[in-house]
């Protein structure tokens, strides 16, 4: 397979004579991944929203119930009759099958990131695609760059071909800091994992603020899927998504 | 057909074996060494049975966290509970002198304990964590004595698997494997935060299980049964919880 496309980080010194029919945007990997990873992250969404309306309370620290202090309230109606909310109803209980669900969705995603972060030391997915260049870290080049997106320019012909510099330090984050987090959060829940690990919750200051953390993280989470699907649809919703799921990239300009 | 597309295929045919092979040497390992929840079956079976292959390999040993006196919440949350029926009405207004704890199954000596006999072993007290699957929880001192003691004073099989644990509230019965039950913090708790177990905490008697989520600290304990298999009972699901559509296994 060809990857020479691949190999510049700066987007405008992307060879476009290079690219040709034959070469992938995406490897395959990196699209089973991506789309493994979608649909767990849809599930877990869905079933830890849930998880949450069954208790829309937040507390800091150990514990936390009815009779303590909140760190913050969720102004929904609860799905439990013990939350005082203040709503006249309660919604339909759906913790059982979303309890079952999210945990489910959590190994899938967990042992699927697990391939994807092994998988991109060992092919160069990493060092050419994800990481900056050294001319990426310039404050001009990120002026340029955060300028392009809050005119909401569409992006150039090559940008298909490689990621800038903001998307770079994004998807960084989002697989080293905002998964782990995420993943770290919810063990520290696990009344049974954390008597075989006390720090994953002690480290976090309680199993309460754990809790927190992890609505705080999956927020995050929620917001960078946001921007992202809204990215693509201005980059050009049919050929990036032809890119994601057939791996050809389109050489053409689409209109929206 | 090509040379390379051969070679694909044949490589592709050679890992979905593997993989398969892989999969069936797996879940007969797991059969092996109890590693597979009553509540396998079904489309969240997989996740179910990673969730607690991989939690009792990790935990089988492993203590809840304990806490400090001062960490008690205060006042202990008493979570809501459906109105005692007639049987427990009758006890409570003997003072619970006659709450009975009966153990049948796989154990050498069929017994019924009552409350006096129970409080009679050594006492042990734990300040631990309830975690409601809700998300809420509280910390309380809880006073009982270790199941693995009553257990010892039956004697259990040693084909035995699981206890299965019930409330006077009927259809209110969860099972643990034996990991929990001879864990040293399993309790069958009297008492909390130095006096009698409250009525809307469990009392007279609660099946504590400070590693799993609440719902698996059974309130109203009447009886046990020592069994190597939790397919006759009820559904077959292990517990009235899965038959409710909840986990079996919560320890997470």
């Amino acid at each position: 397979m060809s990857d020479s496309a691949f190999l510049p980080s700066s987007a405008s010194a992307v060879p476009v004579a290079t690219i040709t029919s034959r070469t992938s945007r995406h490897s395959a990997l990196v699209r089973v991944t991506h789309w493994i990873t979608t649909l767990c992250f849809l599930a877990l969404l869905v079933s830890g929203a849930e998880i949450v309306v069954s208790h829309p309370r937040f507390y800091w620290g150990e514990t936390g119930n009815v009779l303590t202090p909140t760190l913050f309230k969720l102004p929904i109606p609860a799905s439990r009759r013990l939350v005082p909310t203040g709503y006249g109803y309660v919604l339909p209980d759906q913790n059982g099958w979303s309890r079952y669900l999210h945990f489910q969705a959590a190994w899938i995603v967990v042992l699927t990131g697990l391939l994807y972060t092994i998988s991109i030391f060992f092919t160069g997915h990493l060092r050419k695609n994800l990481l900056p260049g050294n001319s990426d870290l310039s404050l001009r080049a990120f002026s340029t760059v955060i300028a392009n997106h809050l005119r909401f320019q569409r992006p150039s012909e090559a940008e298909a071909w490689s990621y800038n510099v903001l998307q770079r330090l994004t998807y960084l984050f989002v697989i080293f800091v905002l998964f782990p987090l995420v993943i770290w959060t919810g063990l520290a829940m696990s009344p049974a994992f954390v008597s075989a690990v006390p720090a994953t919750v002690t480290l976090l200051g309680g199993q309460q603020s754990a809790r927190t953390l992890h609505f705080f993280v999956s927020v995050a989470l929620l917001l960078f899927l946001l921007v992202h699907v809204g990215l693509v649809c201005l980059a050009g919703f049919r050929s990036r998504m032809r890119a994601m799921i057939t791996g050809r990239a389109g050489t053409h300009r689409e209109g929206i | 057909m090509s040379d390379l597309s051969r070679r694909k295929l044949i490589k592709t045919g050679l890992a979905a074996t593997a993989g398969v092979a892989g999969l069936g040497v797996g879940a007969l390992i797991a059969q092996r060494y109890g590693l597979v929840p009553p509540d396998h079956g079904g489309i969240y079976g997989l996740g179910e049975t990673l969730t607690y292959a991989s939690q009792r390999l990790l935990t089988r040993h492993s203590l809840a966290r304990e806490f400090h006196p001062s960490q008690i919440s205060k006042p202990p949350l008493a979570n809501e509970i459906a109105p005692p029926n007639d049987a427990f009405k009758r006890l409570q207004a003997g003072g619970f002198a006659d709450w009975p704890l009966s153990i049948n199954g796989m154990v050498d000596r069929r017994a019924t304990f009552s409350l006096a006999q129970l409080k009679s072993y050594p006492s042990r007290s734990q300040i631990t964590q309830l975690a409601c699957e809700e998300g809420w929880s509280y910390i309380a001192e809880w006073i009982g004595v270790p199941l693995s003691h009553v257990l010892d004073v039956v004697g259990v099989h040693p084909q035995a698997k699981y206890i299965a644990y019930f409330s006077i509230e009927p259809d209110w019965w969860e099972s643990m494997d034996m990991a929990d039950a001879l864990h040293p913090q399993t309790f069958l708790a009297y008492g909390m935060n130095g006096g009698e177990l409250p009525v809307g905490n469990g009392g007279p008697l609660r099946l504590r299980l400070p590693r799993q989520l609440g719902y698996k600290s059974v309130k109203f304990i009447t009886h046990l049964t020592v069994t190597d298999s939790l397919k006759s009972f009820g559904k077959g699901l292990g517990s009235a919880s899965p038959e409710a559509g909840y986990a079996w296994y919560a320890g997470i």
